[in-house]
């Protein structure tokens, strides 16, 4: 049995219009250790399949289909009480921008301390021992003089340390990293990711790594969900996803890198945008913006296809194998 | 790695922290906030030391000569040494009758602050953290409070103690009844501007990230969400506080308040209303001055405060 697996995971925001789907059978599984990837635009449903691991969507929206599992339990269904006791204790996230993650008005000891202290039963004094030894991890100088300080104290790197570091603090299985480097410029961007990921090795922890980031996710994850409309759409080795992308979408994502372009030349984008998700098309969402549209991808919603170590939701991969298999 | 060269911010006293803020900068260069603060200490410190101040003690009634009543303040042709501010009608000293009234009506006002504030901040916090049903049953409860006025609700409230207890109970539970009634009725205030704070902070990430960590709603609220909500609550504490003190004396000044023989400010300009007309014009003028005084500082501060703590409008 795998550490976390999420079977068909839907996730509904009842709005006055109907329901919207923001996410759709969204299936994947992460083991002790591993790091996986989910790439994909803007709205692809990423941050609301992270917030639905832990069961954090907020109302309107509630996780209406699937389960997700972990060790054994299912997250969707247990109590407020045994779930409080899973969150930031074996599964911890790291936010986007941390000027907004830490509290304005306590100090960084004081947050550490509260964290330890919610989840277990240890004196002031040992949990403050237990966070100076995270943010020595997390390379912080003078970490004794950091605990006294204020967010607004440190720069946006330091505090992304003092938040890893938060998020490292009960020793968690599995750390849900939602562009955890987006908002910091991109010397400090390397930084981060690199410590964030010797620690989650260090430790044998599970990193989700939420990205906008190609790259980011080709240098350090073994599996990729790319995600589109709600959607995984295609799942795998990230090596293989990388070199030999079978959606179009994926193609389209890995072509629109800025490496992929002769210079002098225009850079390669995928035309068109994402659907809203009160309106994404019958069949394929995707089938407005593919160049390799069949008859069906405007019926049908494909299925998924395995292809090498891949599965893809797409009918003209589906067609191919086909095809070959005819021969 | 030039974010580690930062400074590390040397240990600093609560004071010298104080003293280098946004808020004692501003505090320094206006003249309004100094002086209002200073002329409101000065009320504070009095109100308190009364008991020591005091020329003569007003509720000793042993201490009173009818023969005494109604002399003019010092200043006048025919005023005494021995009472600065003249005397009222029953012979009472005013300075010190009108320090004890400024220690009462400070009283009522900051007590009744407290207990709005108290009501007003767990039912703000739980409507806005909530929302939904909660929000709407406590919303609309504090609505119907609002549409009744404080005076009225405190009218008939008092009113209907007094015949059901008689004014000799009365008098005696007349300062915790008005404490009580005053801090009832605006408690919505509080409520409303609770919730409205809370409803902006708590779609904040730092709030989403106390939820990843799994606290307790109550300590993500208590903790978490409540000190970031402080500033508008600051801000108007000080206009309640001013505003429980005028409540307070146009009670007593309808003769709802305290009664004659303990008096706050407003039972003392009331007191003073039936003598205005025979010359003794300071019984009602001078307690109405300090009245008028202690009001129009609070308000003044508070007025400061919030352009101090309103982000929007911090030029620099």
């Amino acid at each position: 049995m795998a550490l976390l697996e999420v079977k068909n995971l839907e996730v509904q925001f009842a709005l006055r219009n109907g329901a919207l789907t923001a996410l759709r059978d969204v299936s994947f599984s992460l083991e002790r250790g591993d790091r996986l990837g989910i790439v994909g635009e803007s709205g692809a449903g990423k941050s609301v399949a992270a917030f639905a691991i832990l069961n954090l969507i907020s109302k309107p929206g509630s996780i209406s289909n699937g389960e997700v599992l972990f060790e054994g339990q299912d997250l969707s269904k247990i109590s407020a009480e045994a779930l409080r006791d899973i969150r930031g204790n074996k599964i911890s996230m790291i936010f986007q921008d941390p000027m907004m993650t830490l509290n304005p008005v306590l100090t960084i000891g004081d947050q550490m301390v509260e964290c330890l202290q919610a989840h277990r039963n240890i004196s002031s004094s040992d949990a403050r021992a237990i966070a100076l030894q995270k943010l020595q991890q997390v390379q912080i100088p003078s970490p004794d003089k950091r605990l006294d300080a204020y967010p607004h104290e440190l720069s946006g790197g330091m505090r992304q340390r003092v938040i890893i570091a938060i998020a490292l603090l009960l020793d968690p299985a599995i750390i849900i990293a939602d562009e955890p480097t987006t908002a910091l410029d991109v010397t400090i961007q390397a930084e981060i990711m690199e410590l964030l990921i010797s620690l989650c090795e260090f430790n044998n922890v599970g990193l989700i790594l939420i990205t906008h980031d190609l790259g980011v996710v080709s240098q350090v994850t073994q599996r990729t969900i790319v995600m589109y409309a709600g959607r995984i759409i295609e799942q795998g080795p990230t090596r293989e996803i990388i070199n030999d992308a079978q959606h179009p979408y994926t193609q389209g994502l890995i072509n629109a890198l800025p490496q992929q372009t002769i210079p002098g030349q225009r850079l390669n984008q995928i035309r068109g945008s994402m659907p809203s998700l009160d309106a994404i098309p019958n069949g394929c969402a995707f089938n407005p913006r593919c160049d390799y549209t069949l008859d069906a991808c405007f019926t049908q919603l494909p299925s998924y296809v395995r292809s090498g170590g891949c599965s893809v939701a797409c009918h003209m991969v589906a067609q191919q194998q086909a095809d070959l298999n005819h021969d | 790695m030039s974010e580690e060269t930062l400074a590390a911010p040397a240990p600093v006293t609560g004071w010298q922290k104080f003293k280098q803020s946004h808020l004692y900068y501003s505090f320094v260069s206006s003249k309004v906030a100094m002086v209002s603060f200073a002329v409101f200490a000065v009320y504070v410190v009095l109100a308190i030391l009364a008991p020591l101040i005091a020329p003569y003690n007003p509720y000793d009634l042993a201490m009173l000569d009818i023969m005494d009543s109604e002399i003019p303040p010092v200043w006048q042709p025919d005023g005494e040494d021995r009472f600065f501010l003249g005397t009222d009608a029953q012979g009472r000293d005013m300075l010190s009758t009108i320090l004890y009234g400024t220690r009462i009506s400070l009283m009522i006002g900051i007590c009744a602050v407290i207990l709005q504030a108290f009501i007003g901040i767990v039912v703000g916090l739980c409507a806005g953290y909530f929302g939904g049903k909660i929000d709407n049953l406590l919303m609309r409860i504090a609505d119907i409070q609002l549409s009744f006025s404080t005076l009225m609700v405190a009218i008939v409230v008092l009113a209907v103690f007094q015949a059901a207890f008689g004014a000799e109970r009365y008098s005696e539970l007349a300062l915790p009844m008005l404490i009580l009634v005053i801090g009832i009725a605006e408690w919505p205030q509080y409520a409303r501007t609770v919730r409205a704070t809370v409803l902006a902070e708590k779609h904040k990430e730092y709030v989403d990230a106390a939820r990843v960590m799994g606290f307790r709603p109550m300590r993500i609220m208590v903790r978490h969400i409540l000190p970031n909500s402080l500033s508008p609550i600051l801000v108007i504490s000080t206009v309640q506080v001013a505003n429980a003190i005028i409540s307070e004396a146009s009670l007593s000044f309808l003769g709802l308040g305290m009664p004659v023989s303990e008096p706050s400010l407003g039972s003392l300009i009331s007191s003073g209303f039936d003598y205005i007309f025979s010359g003794s014009w300071w019984i009602t003028t001078i307690p109405a001055i300090v009245l008028v005084l202690l009001v129009l500082v609070m308000n003044l501060l508070g007025d400061w405060l919030r352009d101090v703590l309103n982000p929007k409008l911090n030029k620099g």
